[in-house]
């Protein structure tokens, strides 16, 4: 075991002289993360915020067909632009968000108490715009119905009449579940940054070992290469859990500077957060270790080795979007998927909401075990005539 | 004592396998300096990678002192001491720490360390790089490290891949002080060359390798006597029956 350690402490050493190691695994690495993620949300609530407060601005063709109806948005801080030439055109190439359309026909109609017609052209698919098209939509329904009640009582009908249900939303949402809708990246971020860690070491103390020929005369010492191994992996894993480390805390802190409560979200970022997020990712950054470790002993040279790893890591990305694609209810055998599980336990403890501690047991058993497997395969790879040999 | 017996080793497979050591066997005395000599692509570094059991011979029996390789090569990876044709040294390192790395993982204790560490320094004569790190290190001072990195435990026995590769006039002949000194100490020195005057000027004994083969194992008076040839690169030269690949 002292040979381990041996590896490990000169592996920890050599690296920490390595300045772009450095600052790659304990600033760009854990920084980047949080600060991408702050300016994101901090773009999103401004403009969420600035979307509800500002005029509603509104291209209008026909306007002069429904003077009554253009007054009423007026007055509800609706904006009225001149018409485009070509409405659809207009929207399609996104000159306006939307446009509404009263047709020739709407005083006639309007007067016999027939529907009159309106259209509003929109692209569904344009984000941007769904603000705006709800808030017209919304005015345009107020408008309606204020006008059907008023023609209902005009013929002596109480208005009450038209509405048999009386329908009361009751969102069950807390604020914490609204952020963690929001936040489903973040623990992407957190296996991500425990990557980036993690890669520099697990090519040098492989590949690049081999390509700078001093993993040859290191073999040829009286200790077996599982210890040179586990060693090395122990490297890579305590870069990588540095990284993830210092990635939670630097979220713990910036979490709370971020803006969320102007969208009535709050999160959950206190030490229950930090320490079992650091205990669920500590088995993943051995597991990645070791699949690093794995792949890059395959590669042939330093480059190769980087290439198969920035590959490697779109793999952690699979279940960030199978969860948020197909969000499924949370079930305790999720726990158990590597990678899921972390996802899963980090979204929850985020929101807020319970993990069990069997449950964030179940995750590190599980990831461990899998991490196990992995070492053992790394070994195997080690075992080989052909690693060693660097020319 | 490095005792080497029909040793066979190929690599590839089916229609294009190689055999890079094709029953090769020898013996290297304690107290005596061996050269391994054969031209590129002989089975030299083979042979040598073999016997501190990077690989595995495909057949054959390779014993140091008593000990078999196949069956304890971590016992017989301690009695050696190895540079290999790959130097490799950690650029980011100091000299010092390059061979305590070494040390430590050979189990030596810190007060031993020191004192052989320090000796190996005189002799060397590398105090001024010691706490330099490796990154720039000229061929020489690079060739030195290892060395010494390789002697911090003490071998009794030491394999040498190519020592004076790359080495100019003064720090060959350092080289072959130091490997007299080595054999002076009562250890058994294995080397390997291509250089005849480096052989000649060196050995006790001369193990003569072409194509994966052993085709003389001698001492230099005993070539020259056998070959009929004065000189010993035409005694090699008429061994080997070929003078392809001999480069000086």
């Amino acid at each position: 075991m002292n040979s381990a350690i041996t590896v490990f402490l000169k592996e920890i050493r050599e690296n920490l002289r390595d300045k772009r190691t450095v600052v790659n695994t304990l600033v760009t690495g854990p920084l980047m993360a949080p600060l991408i993620f702050v300016l994101l949300i901090n773009t999103m609530v401004t403009r969420e915020l600035s979307k509800a407060e500002k005029p509603l601005s509104l291209p209008v063709v026909g306007a002069q067909f429904a003077p009554n109806l253009i007054a009423a948005l007026k007055q509800n801080n609706v904006d009225i632009k001149p018409a485009p030439t070509d409405a659809e055109q207009a929207v399609r190439d996104q000159d306006a968000d939307l446009v509404l359309r009263i047709d020739a026909d709407f005083a006639k109609a309007w007067d016999k108490g027939e529907p009159a017609q309106i259209e509003i052209v929109h692209d569904a698919s344009q984000q941007d715009a769904r603000g705006s098209v709800e808030r017209l939509r919304k005015l345009l329904d107020a408008y309606a119905q204020r006008n059907g009640a008023l023609r209902l009582l005009a013929r002596g009908l109480s208005p009450t009449i038209l509405k048999p249900l009386a329908v009361a939303d009751r969102d069950q949402s807390t604020p914490q579940s609204r952020a963690g809708l929001m936040f489903a990246m973040l623990p992407y971020f957190f296996i991500l940054g425990g990557f980036i860690g993690g890669m520099a070491l697990a090519i040098d103390t492989t590949a690049g070992e081999r390509e700078r020929q001093s993993l040859e005369p290191l073999l040829a010492n009286p200790v077996s290469r599982w210890k040179i191994l586990g060693g090395k992996l122990a490297a890579t894993t305590a870069f990588a859990i540095t990284t993830v480390l210092l990635s939670i805390l630097a979220f713990a802190a910036v979490g709370h500077f971020l803006p969320t409560e102007k969208i009535g979200i709050a999160l959950t970022l206190g030490p229950r957060f930090v320490l079992a997020t650091l205990f669920v990712m500590l088995p993943l950054a051995a597991l990645l270790g070791s699949l690093q470790t794995l792949v890059a002993a395959f590669a042939k040279s330093y480059r190769e080795a980087q290439t198969y790893l920035s590959l490697l890591m779109l793999v952690p990305i699979v279940p960030t979007l199978l969860l948020s694609v197909m969000p499924v209810k949370t079930q305790l055998w999720m726990y158990a998927v590597p990678l899921m599980g972390q996802q899963v336990a980090i979204l929850r403890l985020m929101r807020g909401d319970a993990v069990s501690d069997s449950a964030l047991a179940l995750c590190f058993a599980c990831t461990a075990a899998a991490a196990l497997l992995f070492g053992t395969a790394a070994a195997f790879i080690y075992r080989s005539e052909r690693l060693a040999i660097s020319a | 004592m490095i005792d080497v017996k029909n040793l066979h080793k190929a690599f590839g497979s089916g229609a294009k396998k190689v055999a890079a050591v094709d029953g090769v066997g020898f013996t290297a005395r304690d107290g005596e300096i061996t050269g391994l000599l054969g031209p590129n692509g002989a089975g030299k570094t083979t042979t040598l990678r073999c016997l501190y059991t990077l690989m595995q011979p495909d057949s054959g029996q390779i014993l140091v002192d008593g000990i078999d390789a196949a069956t304890d090569p971590v016992a017989v990876r301690r009695s050696l001491g190895v540079l290999p044709d790959a130097r490799g040294l950690y650029k980011r390192l100091t000299a010092r720490e390059n061979i305590d790395y070494f040390a430590r993982l050979h189990g030596i204790e810190t007060q031993t360390l020191h004192l052989r560490r320090e000796a190996l320094v005189d002799a060397l004569e590398m105090r001024d790089i010691l706490d330099r790190r490796t990154e720039g290190f000229s061929q020489g001072q690079r060739v030195k490290t290892a060395i010494a990195r390789a002697l911090v435990h003490d071998p009794k026995n030491v394999i040498l891949d190519e020592p004076t590769n790359g080495l100019d006039v003064m720090a060959t002949r350092a080289m072959r002080a130091f490997l007299k000194r080595l054999k002076g100490e009562g250890r058994c020195v294995l080397f390997s060359s291509h250089i005849m005057q480096e052989v000649a000027a060196l050995c006790d004994r001369i193990v003569v390798i072409a194509r994966g083969r052993v085709i003389a194992d001698e001492s230099p008076d005993a070539l020259r006597a056998q070959t009929g040839e004065a000189n010993l690169e035409d005694a090699f030269v008429k061994l080997i029956g070929t003078d392809e690949g001999l480069a000086a």
